[in-house]
Order: structure tokens, then sequence, then C-alpha cells
């Protein structure tokens, strides 16, 4: 009899449950303890369909719009899943022929040119069809697996108007994929002025659609019957603070010549008027072509994409003397009642600050209309030498605190990218220039004229300008009025008090309202029948023709216009920088210009300041 | 025992219907255009076979044993040469509209004539060594299916040497056939230089195992030479470690050279010892371990010359030396993937996304359980499992309870079958086996598997029902 081996069932048994266990605890990390495996199932069965949100409209301060939305598609390609290809017939649905399809597939597939690239991924193959290019291809794209249409909404501009304030959209670059992760490659963003400061607010939030899509890349339905789509949140409409009429008009009169022209209201703070001449078309920066025509703009000897208003800057020349007389008010140097001698100019130091000839001495408000160097010279001097200060140094440090409370020498933080912040000299400045001992006064004396070192922007002297109509605070100068459903960002509502008391402005008003009334005044081409007008003329002196600059409020009393016209070698700010100011004062402030001025009007139209001054050195 | 058969293969039906369901047209699971609907047809003609097998005489299956055994064997000649080519293996026979994989009805055939064999009287592995015909029983059909070029198939048949094991086949060969694929494994897992000379890790860890065999070995056989034992353990550690001190700080050489040294001064230890004190079993524990030795150098050439370059190719996928997710480990990534993503409650019945986006490739056959998996989750699966390990050890007290050796041998024969196949296919689909093809009883499509385990059970089933008769 053979031995019985039946213990061994147990063993058998035992192998059995032994695997099985292992089996289970094998099946418990894969499903429980990993959600790896969940991912990589999601990546396999999930196509994502991004669906864009509409971006938000912007509006004029009446409610004109002034940019909208209108549909193109973008054809897409995936090349992994480019399958059978019938380039002939795709290429005669696109109405491209095949030498540009390869083409353009080898400039997808090259990293250096398109540095996103994924094989995975739709890459643009062809951007921003409109809908009647691409119905031919419509029709039969399900023959062309891996190509696809991608619905994009482009900017459209009701106006050719305001291209520098608006800014424009653009496709997004690396830096920007790198630092938001709300983009990805091929989508859009605002890149310059208010597009792109606003940018969060108007591009709104992207949907998504979850389809189902099989081992071959085919779609077979929704994801969880749709269940965890994300419906697209459109963009926030925007209401700006300019006015298109006055915009408009601005532009027009600013045509064939270079310069810039900006329109505040005191009250508010608000940008009623942007220009930066030359300007453009907007809309050529946008849809096919566009890169050919920003190449052309950015090619341009007149420096087309300079923002002039906050981007370029020069000395403010006389318009500062209002600055300085504010501060010197302010420090007790002078009193409105103070007079200095002019001999047509102011000589010190055995050289001579060259004056206009005019009556004299004369007091402040007479100064400030006739705009007398003299006087400015003088008083500014007194100030730095004054020995109550100490020294040079400690006069200079609280002159520029002063000055520095107007905005000036620092970003004023409008809502426009971009901003540079002019430069206002300070007493180390001083000391690395000349060493510690070695200036007073007299050394800095062209400050007080508003040339030597001070550079402002347009922008900033507009603000001077509100700030006086306001009798000394201003709100930020912002150029958007509304945010649908939102506030604004509390720094346009905050009113900054500037470190000069009220009372002192009082003249400053009198001798710009002077400089219009008065037979001695530089401004009197601005005078608008009806309207109390204050200016204040200035030059920028210049390597060749001088930059004219003026600045006005009106009325007197109640302002709801601050302007600021700023014309690049201008000439004497009679000629072109006032009369051009008071047409947009009409224009604003009455709706039209009068018969009996129109030929004002046919004059500035007229005039071409485009080609003056060729590098004078 | 028959509720749990019809619960399986009602279960393999739903998911063989699930695993071809499609989204766009959600077809009746009847429907002949999908394999549910074939398979529906393969259960009612396996139905009836189990009832016509129930009917049967017990004692005639002992009758025909030899005679199916060897028409089996001719079918499987006359496949080889008649069968057309599909995907690689020359396995199928198309009679009319169905097509026949002879191999699936091989394995009852087998099974029988091994039961036949073993319950002849006295036989007894231990003392007749004409009892190792038992061996050719196997083997024989294993050879046939291997020239159909069926590999996994033919593995199946290895299952056997497990009944073998039940009726007195020494564990020691169970042990070295272990201690060979551990030894292929790791010699070809790391195949690296890590050394100074051209021995690989693999080849270092592989000896440095066979010392570990060696030591424990001896010392299990022969419990009372502990003077014995110290000097062999001496031998082994010594010599290694004055090597390692010496590439430390003097000259570098292969220490491999050192651990065949030792290797060899053993045996010599071990046979003079043994010589001199009479110590028994010595000559065996001397051969194998020259034969491991021998096996371990012939790894290589076995890998490189043997086996074919896709079969290269799974294995060190298998053995996670080269990471293709794209070729030859797409299969199993892509089953782990969707068994991965189903969690603990599952993506629900036909709601898998995995499996009905067609990404598991052969999930209506052989990785059948990913649908599981996907839509039945970590409950579902533990279930199904749980399911396999009771039918099986039910089978194993069911075999042993019965009087007649014919039907215990034959019941093991059963249950080895299905545990092979089960233990396989669950590990292959799990990523902890390599990637062998063989269908998960009752679940994977085909009528031949489904019909084959079918006949395979209900014989054991109704051998069991007739366990009182008291003539053979």
């Amino acid at each position: 009899m053979s031995k019985d081996y039946s213990s061994r069932s147990t063993v058998i048994i035992a192998m059995v449950v032994v695997v099985a266990l292992a089996y289970i605890v094998r099946l418990a990390h894969l499903q429980l303890f990993s959600d790896e495996y969940e991912r990589s199932a999601d990546r396999n069965a999930q196509h994502v369909k991004t669906i864009y949100p509409e971006r938000g409209i912007l509006y004029d301060r009446n409610g004109e719009v002034m940019v909208y939305n209108s549909v193109y598609y973008d054809l897409m390609v995936t090349t992994r899943e480019m399958k059978n290809l019938d380039t002939l017939s795709f290429c005669r649905h696109l109405g491209i022929n095949v030498e540009d399809f390869d083409k353009r597939m080898k400039e997808i597939r090259n990293r250096r040119i398109n540095p996103g690239y994924s094989s995975y991924t739709p890459q643009v193959f062809m951007p921003q069809l409109s809908m009647e290019a691409c119905a031919p291809l419509q029709e039969h794209l399900f023959n062309y697996p891996g190509f696809s249409l991608q619905k994009r909404s482009l900017r459209s501009y009701s106006r050719p108007v305001a291209a520098h304030a608006l800014g424009y959209v653009g496709e997004v670059n690396r830096r920007d994929l790198e630092n938001d992760a709300y983009y990805a490659v091929g989508d859009y963003s605002g890149r310059s002025g208010i597009e792109r400061m606003y940018e969060e607010k108007l591009r709104g939030e992207k949907g998504k659609e979850f389809y189902l899509r099989d081992v071959h890349g085919r779609i077979k339905g929704r994801f969880a019957n749709g269940n965890k789509d994300v419906p697209p949140v459109p963009g926030k409409d925007l209401t700006l603070s300019l006015d298109a009429d006055l915009q408009a008009y601005a532009e027009s009169l600013m045509q064939n010549k270079r310069g810039a022209v900006v329109a505040i209201e005191p009250s508010s703070g608000e940008i009623l008027c942007y220009v930066s001449a030359p300007t453009y078309d907007p809309s050529l920066l946008v849809g096919n072509g566009s890169s050919e025509h920003y190449r052309a703009l950015s090619d341009s000897p007149y420096k087309v994409f300079l923002n002039r208003p906050i981007q370029s800057f020069y000395p403010p020349g006389s318009t500062f003397k209002t600055l300085q007389a504010l501060v010197l008010l302010q420090e007790g140097i002078i009193t409105p009642q103070t007079k200095y001698a002019c001999h047509q100019g102011y000589s010190f130091a055995g050289m001579k600050l060259g004056c206009h000839s005019h009556e004299s001495p004369m007091a402040l408000a007479p100064s400030i209309a006739t705009s007398c160097n003299a006087y400015f010279a003088a008083a500014y001097r007194a100030m730095v030498d004054d020995e109550k200060y100490g020294s040079s140094q400690a006069s200079m440090q609280v002159w520029r605190n002063h000055v520095s409370s107007f905005g000036y020498g620092e970003k004023l933080g409008v809502d426009i990218a971009y901003e540079q912040s002019g430069f206002i000299p300070d007493e180390n400045f001083y000391d690395k220039l000349y060493g510690k001992r070695g200036w007073k006064g007299a050394t800095i004396i062209s400050n007080s004229i508003g040339q030597g070192e001070i550079l402002a922007t347009p922008m900033q002297i507009a603000n001077l300008c509100a700030i006086i109509a306001n009798r000394g605070w201003y709100y930020t100068p912002h150029m958007v009025k509304a945010i649908e459903g939102e506030s604004l960002d509390p720094r346009f509502t905050t009113p900054h008090r500037v470190s000069v008391d009220s009372v002192h402005f009082q003249p400053i008003v009198d001798g710009m309202r002077a400089a219009v009334t008065e037979s001695f005044g530089t401004s009197r081409g601005v005078a608008v029948p009806g309207i109390e007008v204050c200016g204040k003329t200035g030059t920028a002196q210049n390597a060749g023709v001088d930059h004219s600059i003026f600045m006005c409020f009106a009325p007197k009393e109640n302002p709801q216009i601050a302007l600021l016209v700023f014309i690049e070698n201008g000439g004497f700010g009679a000629t072109w920088a006032v009369p051009m100011a008071s047409l947009l004062l009409e224009q604003y402030l009455k709706g039209d210009i009068a018969p009996n001025r129109k030929w004002m009007e046919t004059r500035l139209l007229n005039a071409n300041l485009m080609e003056v001054e060729p590098e004078q050195k | 025992m028959i509720l749990l058969y019809l619960v399986l293969v009602f279960w393999g039906w739903m998911t063989i219907y699930s695993a071809s369901y499609n989204y766009e047209e959600s077809l009746s699971i009847f429907n002949m255009d999908l394999v549910s609907g074939k398979q529906f047809l393969w259960i009612c003609i396996s139905m009836v076979m189990a009832v016509v097998l129930l009917l049967l005489d017990s004692r005639w299956y002992q009758d025909v044993a030899n005679v199916a055994y060897v028409l089996i064997l001719l079918l499987l000649m006359f496949t080889i040469v008649v069968a057309e080519d599909v995907k690689g293996s020359r396995s199928w026979l198309f009679i009319g509209p169905f097509s026949l994989q002879p191999a699936e009805f091989a394995k009852f055939a087998t099974s029988l004539a091994l039961a036949r064999y073993i319950s002849k009287n006295g036989f007894d592995l231990k003392h007749s060594r004409r009892d190792y015909l038992a061996f050719f029983i196997i083997l024989v059909p294993v050879m046939l299916i291997i020239m159909q070029k069926e590999m996994g198939s033919a593995l199946v048949y290895f299952a056997l040497f497990l009944v073998l094991f039940r009726e007195g086949l020494t564990p020691w060969i169970l042990g070295a056939a272990f201690s060979a694929i551990l030894i292929f494994i790791v010699s070809i897992r790391f195949s690296e230089n890590v050394f100074w000379e051209a021995t690989s890790l693999g080849t270092f860890l592989a000896l440095l195992f066979i010392q570990v065999l060696l030591l424990s070995w001896f010392s299990l056989a022969n419990r009372r030479e502990t003077m014995m034992r110290r000097v062999l353990l001496a031998l082994m550690l010594i010599p290694l470690f004055l090597a390692c001190l010496c590439n430390a700080f003097f000259w570098q050489f292969d220490l491999a050279y050192v651990l065949l040294g030792s290797l060899a001064l053993s045996l010599i230890y071990i046979t003079w010892a043994s010589l001199k004190k009479n110590l028994k079993n010595v000559f065996a524990l001397v051969a194998s371990i020259v034969m491991a030795i021998a096996f371990l150098y012939a790894t290589d050439f076995l890998f490189e010359k043997v086996l074919q370059p896709h079969q290269q190719m799974r294995t060190k996928v298998f053995l996670g030396m080269i990471d293709d997710p794209n070729n030859a480990g797409y299969n199993v990534n892509q089953a782990k993937i969707s068994i991965g993503s189903g969690g603990f409650l599952g993506k629900g019945y036909l709601e898998g996304t995995q499996t009905k986006l067609k990404y598991v490739p052969e999930q209506d056959t052989d990785f059948i359980f990913c649908t599981i998996g996907e839509e039945f989750g970590f409950l579902g699966s533990t279930l199904l499992i749980v399911l396999y390990v009771y039918f099986m050890i039910r089978l194993i007290l069911l075999a042993e309870r019965q009087r007649h050796r014919f039907s215990r041998v034959y019941g093991y024969c059963v249950v080895s079958i299905f545990f092979f196949h089960v233990l396989i296919n669950l590990g292959m689909v799990l990523g902890i086996m390599p990637v062998i093809g063989i269908p998960l009883p009752f679940f994977s499509y085909g009528g031949s598997s489904l019909l084959g385990f079918t006949i395979l059970l209900f014989i054991f089933l109704r051998l069991d029902a007739d366990r009182l008769r008291i003539s053979v």
C-alpha cells in the first residue's frame, strides 16, 4: 500500500489562498491606493474641448460701443491624430496649395518657431478664418482626422480711434504661458493699453466640455453625459471714460502731427481724450495680416507704437511755472503780491536767463499770464539759497517733496500699460553732478522755468492742470469708468491731496485766466466765446524746432475739463497747440464748432508738422 | 457546484457583452453581431453538453480515457498539418461556421488518461521508476501544442505536476523548478555589470542564492552535523569577506570567481565528509548544486537563443528592464489603467470608459478581467477572486472525498487546470505575471474554452455523483 499523501491537499489549498490574497492586495494597490491610474484613464478617454468666452465689450462714456467681438474660426491640427490625409482635396477646400500646406506643417512641427508644439494637442494651422472662408471645409471636416475648427472671437472696432488707449489683443507668448496657468498655447490676451491692464476682467473664464475619445482618437460622445462640463464665463464689459466724439475729433486735428492730447475730467480723474499721434487704425492689428501690419507700424520712423501721453517725457517748460509758484507760495518765499523786476531776462553770476519784453516789475498772477522767466528764476533761487533750510540740499529736498506730491517724477498709476515716470532731480543727483558744495540756486536755475533736468510725461502735465482746476487735489487719472458688476479699483476713487494748501491756488488760476484775457497773456488764442478758459503755454526746448505745450482748463469755476495739447516741433504754443485746445474745448463743452471758427479747424486739419526738424544737431 | 458554475458563466456572459458594448449603438446582448450573442450560443451548447455528460455512466469515462487521449493526440497532430495560420499559431480547426481549438479539449482527455494511469494498482512514484511514465502522458500533448505555436496552452499542462505532487511526487522537483525560475529571472533582470569584470550583478546574486540553497538544504537534511554547518558557513563567508577587502583596498577582480571557488570547496568538503561519515542524500545535493550553477551559466544562452525576439521583449518588459508602454507593455499598461481607474465601487455596469473605448486590447478574451475591474471596482474584483477560490477549494474537498483514486486524481487535474488559468490570467492582467495568452475560465470569450472547461468540470461532477459505488 502506497503512503497516504492526503495531507498535501492542505498545501494545495494554502497555495490557492495565498495566491488569491496576493492578488487582492495587488488589486487594492491598483484600485484603492493609487489615483495615478485614474488620471491615466482620464488622459486616455477624455477629450477636453475648450470653450472660449466672449471677451468683454468696451463702451465709451456715453454708452457708445467702441470695441466688440466678431466670430472667426481657427483651423487646428493635432498632428498625432492625422491619418490618411488627402492633402490635395484638403488644400482645395481651404484654397491653398500643397506647398503652403507642407510649409505650414513644417513650421508647426518646428519647436523654434512654435515653442509650445506637442503632437497631442491641437495646434493652430490657419488662424482667423471668417465663417465664409471655412464653410467649404466644415462640411468635409470629418474626412480629415486631426483637424478641427476652433471658434474664436476677434476684436472689432466701431471707429478707427483710440488705438493707443485701447491697446490690442494678440497671441500669448512663452512668458505669459509660464506666469499664468490660465493660458494655453495659441490663446489670446491683451498685449497693451486697456486690453492688457484689464485682461483679467475682459477675458472671462474658459469653459470646458468633456468628450469621450476611443483608442483611435474618435469622439464617442459626452463624458458623464456632460455633467462635468464647465460653461464659459463671459468677460466683463467695461465703460471707458473716453468721449468717442472728442477722441475722434482730437485725432483728426492731430493728423499729420506728432504729439499727444490728454483731457481729464478734474472732478473724477476720468480721462476724456487720449491721443498719441501719429496713430493707427486698431483693426490693423486684428486677424490675418496683423503681424505684417505690426511690423510695418513698428518700423515707422515716427515711432507709432510709442504711447506718447505716458511714455514720452520732455522738460515741461513754462507749464511748470504754475507748480513752481505753488511751492514758493506754500514755503512763504513769495506772496501773491511779491514782485520781481525783469529786464528782458534775469542776470546772475555773469549769465542771463532771457525773457521777452514786458512791463516790470510784476506781481505773481501777471507773471504767470505773461510767463516771465525772471520772476521764477529769482524766486526759485531765493528758495534754494534760503538760509532757513540750512543748505541747498535741504531746501532741494523740501522742494522735491512738494513737486512729488503733484505726481511728478514717479508713475501716476494710470490704467494704461507701460507708463513712464518722468524725472525730478533731488539733492543727491546734484551732489553727484557738481560735488557736495559745488551747487546752489544759481547752478540749477533752469529748473525754475521747467527746463534743466526736469522731465514730465504729457499725462503728468495734464494731471497738474486738473490739480489746479480742483485747487489742490486729484484722482489718479484713469480710463475705465465702470466695470460690469464690479466696483473700480479704490486707487482710482481715493482723492490725493497735494502738499500745497488750496488757498495758494487762487493767484495761479487768476494768472492762467489772465493769460487768456489780458493783452499781455500768452494764451489769448484759446478763448472760446462764452466760456471762461484758463491756460498756460509752455515750450520744451529741443535741438531742433521746440516742442509746443499748452495746458488749460474750463470753465474757471467748476471746471469740467483739463486739457493738455503737446505737439512735437510745434514751435511757439500759440501757433498750433493753443488753437487746437480751443477747438477741443468748444467741441467738448458746446458739442460742435461755431461756423465762424471753422477756419481754425481747417487750418489745423491741413497743417503738416510731420517732417519739421529732421535731426538738427 | 452547478449553481456556482452557472453564476460564473452568466457573469462572464454579461461581462463579454459589456466588453463588446458600443456607445453609439446599443445592441441587444443576444445580437449575433456581438461576441456576447455568439457566446450565448456557446453557453447553450455547453449546457446541453453538461446535461449529456451527467447522464453518462461514470464508469464509461474510465473506459474511454485512453481512447480519448489517443484520439485527441491524433487530432492535435492533424491540426498541426491542416490548420491555417491565425495570429502566428496553427491551432484552429474550422468546421462550417464554427472554429474549434482542439488544444482546449486535450485538457480533459489528458486529465482522464493521467487519472487512469495513476489509478492503476501500485502506482507509487517513490518506489517505481517506471511510473515516471506519467510525465510522458503530460509532456506529449505539450510537445504537440508547442508545435502549434500555442505557448500559453502548452504551459497549462505543467499544472498537472501539482496532481503528481498530491499523488506522491517529491516536493524537491517543484522546489527545483521554482529555483530554476528564480535563477533565470535574477540573472536576466540584473544583467548590467556592476563589478569590475565581466560578471553581471544578476550572476553574482544567483550565485549567492545557490550558496544559501546549499546551506539550507544541507542543514535540513543533516540536522545533527552542527560542526559541518559551521565549516560550510565559514567556507562561504570568509573568502567573500576577504575578497571584498581586497577589492576595496588592493586590486580589483571578479567577485563571482570567489563565490564559485567557495562553492566548489564546499562541495568537495561535503563529498569528502559524507564519504567519511556515511551521510545520506548528499549525492542529490551535490548534483543539484552543480546543475544549478550550470543552469545559471546557460540562462544567457537560453534567453538569447531559445526564446523568440518578441518573447525576449515581453520578458524584459515584464521584468521592468525596459519601459515600453506603446508596444510590448501596452496591453498590461492599459489593463492596469482600466483596473486602477475602477476604484472601490467601480464605474458601474456598462459605464467603464477604458474598456468601452477599446483602450485595452483583447478585452473580451484574455483581458476580460479589466472590464470587471473597471466596472465593478475593488469590491466586484475581490468577489470574483473569492468566488474562484471557493470554487477551487470546493473542488479540492470534493476530490478528497472520492473513494476511487481515478476520481480523485481526475478531480485534482480539474483543480490544477483551473488554478493555473486563474493564476496566470489574473496575474498577467494585474501586471505581476508575464503576458501569457490563456483565457480566464468561464469569462473569456471563446466557444472552445467554455466548452472545454464545461466538459472538464462536468465529467468530474458525474464522477463525484457516483463516488459511493463500490466497484471500479
